[in-house]
């Protein structure tokens, strides 16, 4: 009896070190429904005036469906990619000393600060046939602009900084003691790897490729410079949104926004899910 | 650093002169809610404007210019912005301004000749140096060794007149039969190279990324283009047909009342109609009423036969609703 009272104790509001419990979350919960509430709201509100049928219809043109597919393959590969490459970096940023780290630290965070505007048109510029990159890859028969490879190339850049910023900071706080431990114990690279660093890094790896992934399916700026646009191969739903937009039909982008906006929603919810039981799992919490 | 100073003392002697000129007129502002390539043109224009208007009034006005894709520009003065004027190129997005805002009267059309549009112009190519494809109509468009580029009907005014000016020349050819004509546009659609979503992003895709061997887009801007690159060799051909693009303009009444400019900005649009302003615009590559002008610049515009919407899909609404719309024509003819 006394042994539970205790254990709850540190549980309870009143011993946090921050006061004002009832300030912050109000606060919080304020914020909460102005930047996510508000917006689904106004989904909800622009698609109301449509009945179900319509809304079916909407969403399940053909031409739409065609851009449900390449977005989320084109973000499925971008945000896998961006996995491997982003904790490549996360890596060498936080286990090695080299000149111009602090330059390529910065750097990471480009994509952010670069409009995506810009980035497109850049990257258009580079993987076009006469560009620096695309005038390589084409004597190998590889075409990147103007193509889905290209959507993939524009998603991978504007969120590859997602999954470098999940991972630096637990990489960091990875002691390097334990994979000595490891290697002390007769394990091979491999399994300190396999059986030390990812199990760690996991969750968070995780975190940022689904962060990728979901920024992924909603850019518009980067991809539409690269992507050619062909219907029914290269058109992305946020630009179906967008023609929508064009002809004053707010209640049919609504609908397709909703449709991207749940999906992003299922999948976050899904891995936030998955993590909090992966967590419990090794740290036995 | 001498040079300096003496230019320092001119510009303060300006501004002096200038600012005792205020005193004795009325300074106006009119703002000007245009599309997106007719900066240069109207920076020109309301140079042209402001001295006729200080001739005959005193007053010394001030055009502001708002420019954008003309949709957007339009949705803006739904939601608020309190344009005196609008220019587009676009005769949907001034109707808009009717049907969603109530902002100018129905008949606005009727308000000034020429169906309130003071210039025009019509769908051309621009192909490469020395055409070797030998492109000269759309029916060269659809063959499978060529290859166009054009913005997105879908999310460009540009786009759609290229569809149209492809639609009705194919009407004609086929002599309005529906099944051939439509199965020439689909060939002519599947032949594009890229799709961008506005007129500016297809110049760059054909002209920076090499990308097709025909541009499609306004007359204007194929000629502002050759004269933009010309060590690219680029050469303008204009089809035999084509479609007849309106810049229409209107006074936004509504808003030019409560900013107590009605009068001028009925100047300001009567204007554009004048000897010396169509001389201006054909400057730019327009094509203009006026027959003096028409004369002057003859050599400048191939005749070409210009289809109006009219005669192609009987109205804007029935365009738009035939052709445009979700699940219309255009959508059926990109169906693979």
């Amino acid at each position: 009896m006394s042994l539970a009272i205790a254990s709850s104790l540190p549980q309870s509001p009143g011993k946090r070190v921050l006061p004002g419990f009832a300030l912050s979350m109000g606060i919080s919960l304020l914020f909460i429904s102005l930047v996510l509430l508000l917006p689904i709201t106004g989904l909800v509100v622009q698609t109301a005036g449509m009945t179900w049928q319509e809304y079916w219809f909407v969403v399940s043109d053909p031409r739409v469906v065609a851009s449900y597919k390449v977005t989320l393959w084109a973000a499925f590969i971008a945000s896998l990619f961006n996995g491997v490459v982003g904790l490549l970096l996360a890596w060498v940023l936080v286990r090695y000393e080299f000149p111009g780290k602090r330059i390529v630290d910065a750097l990471m965070d480009l994509p952010f600060a670069l409009p995506t505007a810009v980035a497109g048109i850049t990257l258009s510029a580079l993987f076009a046939q006469n560009g620096w990159y695309g005038s390589m890859l084409a004597s190998i028969g590889v075409e990147v602009a103007y193509t889905p490879l290209g959507i993939i190339v524009a998603m991978s850049f504007t969120s590859l900084p997602f999954v470098v910023r999940t991972v630096q900071p637990v990489l960091e706080d990875l002691a390097p003691e334990d994979e000595e431990a490891g290697i002390t114990m007769g394990g091979t690279d491999l399994t300190v790897f396999r059986r030390i660093i990812f199990p760690s890094l996991w969750p968070a790896l995780l975190t940022g490729i689904a962060l990728s992934f979901t920024r992924s399916l909603g850019e518009f700026g980067a991809i539409i410079f690269i992507a050619g646009n062909m219907p029914y191969i290269s058109e992305v739903t946020s630009l179906m949104i967008f023609v929508r937009l064009q002809e004053y039909d707010y209640a049919g982008a609504s609908a397709i926004a909703s449709v991207v906006l749940m999906a992003s929603l299922v999948l976050l919810f899904l891995i936030n899910i998955w993590q909090a039981h992966y967590l419990r799992r090794i740290h036995g919490r | 650093m001498k040079l300096v100073k003496h230019a320092k003392s001119v510009a303060l002697a300006l501004a002096i002169g200038l600012g005792s000129s205020h005193s004795f007129a009325a300074e106006q502002t009119l703002l000007n809610s245009s599309y997106d390539i007719a900066r240069e043109l109207f920076a020109s224009y309301n140079e042209h404007f402001a001295a006729v208007w200080k001739e005959k009034t005193g007053n010394t006005v001030e055009v502001r210019q708002s420019h954008g894709g003309s949709s957007r520009q339009a949705q803006a003065i739904i939601e608020g912005l309190r344009a005196d004027v609008v220019t587009y190129n676009q005769v949907t997005d001034v109707d808009i301004l009717h049907t969603r805002g109530k902002l100018i009267p129905a008949d606005w059309r009727d308000q000034l000749p020429n169906a309130s549009s003071p210039y025009y112009s019509t769908m051309a190519y621009l192909v490469r140096k020395g055409n070797p494809k030998g492109v000269s109509n759309w029916d060269d468009l659809a063959r499978d060794d060529v290859s166009s580029v054009f913005p997105n009907p879908k999310t460009s005014g540009n786009g759609r007149y290229t569809y149209l000016a492809a639609y009705g020349y194919a009407q004609k050819a086929f002599e309005g039969d529906e099944a051939k004509a439509d199965e020439f546009v689909k060939t002519f659609l599947s032949r594009v190279a890229v799709f961008d979503t506005g007129g500016r992003g297809a110049t760059t895709t054909f002209v920076e990324r090499g990308i097709g061997d025909v541009l499609i887009t306004f007359e204007s801007e194929v000629n502002n283009i050759i004269a933009e690159f010309p060590d690219h060799g680029f050469e303008v051909v204009v089809p035999k047909v084509s479609f007849l693009a309106e810049f229409p303009v209107a006074v936004v009444e509504r808003h030019a009342t409560r900013n107590g400019n009605l009068e001028l900005a009925k100047a300001y649009l009567d204007e554009l109609y004048s000897e010396d302003a169509q001389r201006l615009l054909a400057g730019f590559n327009y094509r203009v009423h006026n027959e003096v002008v028409q004369a002057e610049f003859a050599d400048q515009f191939p005749s070409v036969e210009l289809l109006t919407i009219e005669e192609i899909a009987g109205s804007w609404d029935d365009a738009m609703s035939i052709h445009f719309a979700n699940g219309a024509k255009l959508d059926q003819l990109q169906r693979r």
